[in-house]
C-alpha cells in the first residue's frame, strides 16, 4: 500500500477501496489446467501477491519479485497458514513456554529472549509443496507455482541457547514447536512440528523476531518464528509460543501422518506405482529458477539473450548454475551473484545465443555437496520436494 | 566456518525484538461457490467453507470423483469437519460438474 500516495484519499479509504475492489489483475501460473489466479493488494503488510486462498491465507510471490533483489521484501514474502491465527498480538505480553523433558520449565518473554546472544542468518524459506501445480500428473493440495519461497535475513537467538535455559534432561530425542494458530474444529490436530534433538541443538536453528531488519509481518509469524535453514518451511513454526522437549519420537499428526514423502532423497516414485515407505519431508534440494523471462514469452532477436534468476542450494551452498537451450545436451555456466551464505538465494546471470524460433531454456543448480538438479522431474503423490530442472518456453521473434 | 564467524561478528547489531502491539484485518473471503451447469453448490457451501474459503476448491486441478471422495474423507477423519454423510453425494455431484 505504501507505494500509493494519493493525497485526496485517506489511508483508511484506500484500504477500504482495496478490499472492495475486484482483483487488480490475473496471472497465469503455467499449469496444464486451471492455472489462472487473481492478484491482490488487500492483505495487511503485503503488496501485490498472487491470491491462492484468502482463508486461511495462501499468498504466492510473483517470480518477477525474485528478479529484483537478493532478499525478498517482507511485503512480497509468501504466506501459508493451515489454521486461523490471532489478528492482534502484543509482543509485550507474548510468552514462549519451554516444557517437557527439561529440568526447569520456563516461560519466557521477548525481553528475556533478547538477553541471549543475538544472531542473524540469511536463509531461504520454501514451502514443501512449492511448484505443486506444475507436476504431471496433478494432485490435490495448495496449487502453488514456484513462488512459495523467499529469501530473508532472519534475526533472533539460537534455539539451543533458549533450550539451555530450561536444561535438557538426558534421553531427549526431539524438540516440538507449535504456535498460536488453532483449528476451527477442536478435534483437528494442533499444528506442531519436531526436529531431532541434535538438529535442534545445532548453531543454525534460530528463534527469530526479525526479518530483513524489521519485525516479522503478522502473516509471516509475528512476533516469533522458528528458523530452520536448509529445511522446508513446514518446520519454521510461526507465532511460536510453545517448545516441548520430547523423550520419545513425535507421533503427532503433523509428523507421523502429514508432510511425508517417499523414502528416497528425491522423493521420487512412478505415478503408477504405490508410494511405498514414507518419511518426513526434511531438507531442501538445489533449484534454479529463471526470473527475467516468463514461460511463453516472445522476445526480440538479439545476439545473445540474457537469462537470469535465482538459485538455492538446499542444505548446502550453491556451487554452480548452468544454462542450456538444447534440452540439456550442452550447458554453459552462468555467473553467480553475491554469496550471502550457504542457505541463502544466490542469483545468477548468463546468456544464450537463441536464433529466431521457439526454444526451451533450462537452468540447473548444483550445490556444494555435489548434488545437481535432475533433468527429469521427480514426482510423488503429495507433490513435495519438486527438484527437477524447470523449462522456460520462449519464442524469439 | 567463515559464515559462522561473520554471524558472530554481526550478533551485536541484530535488532531488538518488537515491543509494540500489532493488529491487522484480513480482506473478505471469496464468497460462495457458484452453481455449475445447473448443479447446486448448496451442499458444498454448507459443509466446506467453515474451515477454508472457496478458492481452496476452485483452485484444484480436475480431480476424479474418487479423488474428491478421498478429500472429503480426509477432511472428515483428519480435520474433524462435521460433514453430514447424507450430503456427500450432493457435494461430489457439484465438485465433478466442472
Amino acid at each position: 500500500m505504501g507505494r500509493y500516495t494519493i493525497p485526496m484519499l485517506t489511508r483508511r479509504t484506500l484500504i477500504a477501496s482495496a478490499l472492495a475492489a475486484p482483483a487488480a489483475a490475473q496471472v497465469d501460473l503455467g499449469f496444464a489446467d486451471n492455472g489462472l489466479r487473481p492478484t491482490t493488494r488487500g492483505f495487511p503488510q503485503k503488496g501485490e501477491m498472487i491470491l491462492q486462498r484468502s482463508t486461511p491465507p495462501l499468498l504466492e510471490t510473483p517470480l518477477s519479485v525474485f528478479d529484483e533483489a537478493d532478499f525478498t521484501p517482507n511485503d512480497r514474502f509468501y504466506v501459508r497458514w493451515h489454521y486461523p491465527f490471532p489478528l492482534e498480538v502484543d509482543p509485550a505480553r507474548h510468552r514462549l513456554r519451554i516444557t517437557g523433558h527439561v529440568t526447569k520449565p520456563r516461560t519466557l518473554s521477548l525481553d528475556a529472549l533478547a538477553r541471549l546472544p543475538r544472531v542473524e542468518i540469511a536463509a531461504v524459506n520454501q514451502c514443501a509443496g512449492n511448484g505443486r501445480g506444475l507436476f504431471a500428473p496433478r494432485m490435490a493440495g495448495a496449487q502453488w507455482g514456484n513462488g512459495a519461497m523467499g529469501n530473508a535475513l532472519w534475526e533472533g537467538v539460537r534455539l539451543k541457547d533458549v533450550l539451555a535455559l530450561a536444561g535438557i534432561k538426558p534421553g531427549a530425542v526431539a524438540v516440538r514447536a507449535s504456535g498460536l494458530d488453532a483449528p476451527v474444529v477442536d478435534s483437528a490436530p494442533d499444528y506442531a512440528k519436531s526436529l531431532p534433538i541434535d538438529h535442534a541443538l545445532s548453531d543454525d536453528v534460530l528463534i527469530a523476531w526479525g526479518m530483513n531488519g524489521q519485525p516479522l509481518p503478522l502473516l509471516n509469524g509475528f512476533p516469533l518464528r522458528l528458523v530452520v535453514p536448509g529445511w522446508y518451511s513446514t518446520y519454521w513454526v510461526k507465532m511460536l509460543d510453545q517448545i516441548e522437549v520430547l523423550d520419545r519420537p513425535d507421533d503427532g499428526f503433523w509428523m507421523a501422518k502429514a508432510y511425508l514423502q517417499p523414502a528416497n532423497s528425491l522423493a521420487d516414485v512412478d505415478p503408477a506405482s504405490p508410494a511405498g515407505q514414507r518419511v518426513p519431508v526434511t531438507t531442501m534440494r538445489p533449484r534454479a529458477l529463471v526470473t527475467n523471462i516468463a514461460s511463453g514469452a516472445r522476445l526480440p532477436a538479439r545476439p545473445v539473450t540474457p537469462v537470469q534468476g535465482v538459485a538455492l542450494g538446499g542444505d548446502h551452498g550453491v556451487a554452480m548454475v548452468e544454462l542450456s537451450a538444447d534440452g540439456g545436451t550442452s550447458w554453459v555456466p552462468a555467473q553467480l551473484g553475491p554469496d550471502h551464505g550457504r542457505y541463502a538465494f544466490r542469483r545468477f546471470r548468463g546468456a544464450l545465443a537463441l536464433p529466431p524460433g521457439k526454444h526451451s531454456i533450462l537452468a540447473r543448480a548444483t550445490n556444494a555437496n555435489g548434488v545437481t538438479q535432475p533433468l527429469r522431474q521427480n514426482w510423488n503423490p503429495s507433490g513435495y520436494n519438486r527438484a527437477g530442472v524447470e523449462a522456460v518456453a520462449v519464442e524469439i521473434a | 566456518m567463515r559464515v559462522l564467524l561473520a554471524m558472530a561478528a554481526l550478533a551485536l547489531v541484530a535488532a531488538a525484538p518488537p515491543a509494540r502491539p500489532l493488529a491487522v484485518t484480513l480482506p473478505d473471503a471469496e464468497g460462495l461457490l457458484p452453481e455449475r451447469y445447473g448443479v447446486s453448490a448448496d451442499a458444498a457451501n454448507n459443509n466446506c467453507l467453515a474451515c477454508h474459503s472457496a478458492a481452496m476448491i476452485t483452485a484444484q486441478p480436475r480431480l476424479t470423483r474418487v479423488q474428491w471422495g478421498e478429500t472429503i474423507a480426509k477432511m472428515r477423519t483428519v480435520y474433524g469437519a462435521p460433514i453430514d454423510p447424507a450430503d456427500d453425494k450432493a457435494i461430489l455431484d457439484w465438485l465433478v460438474a466442472d
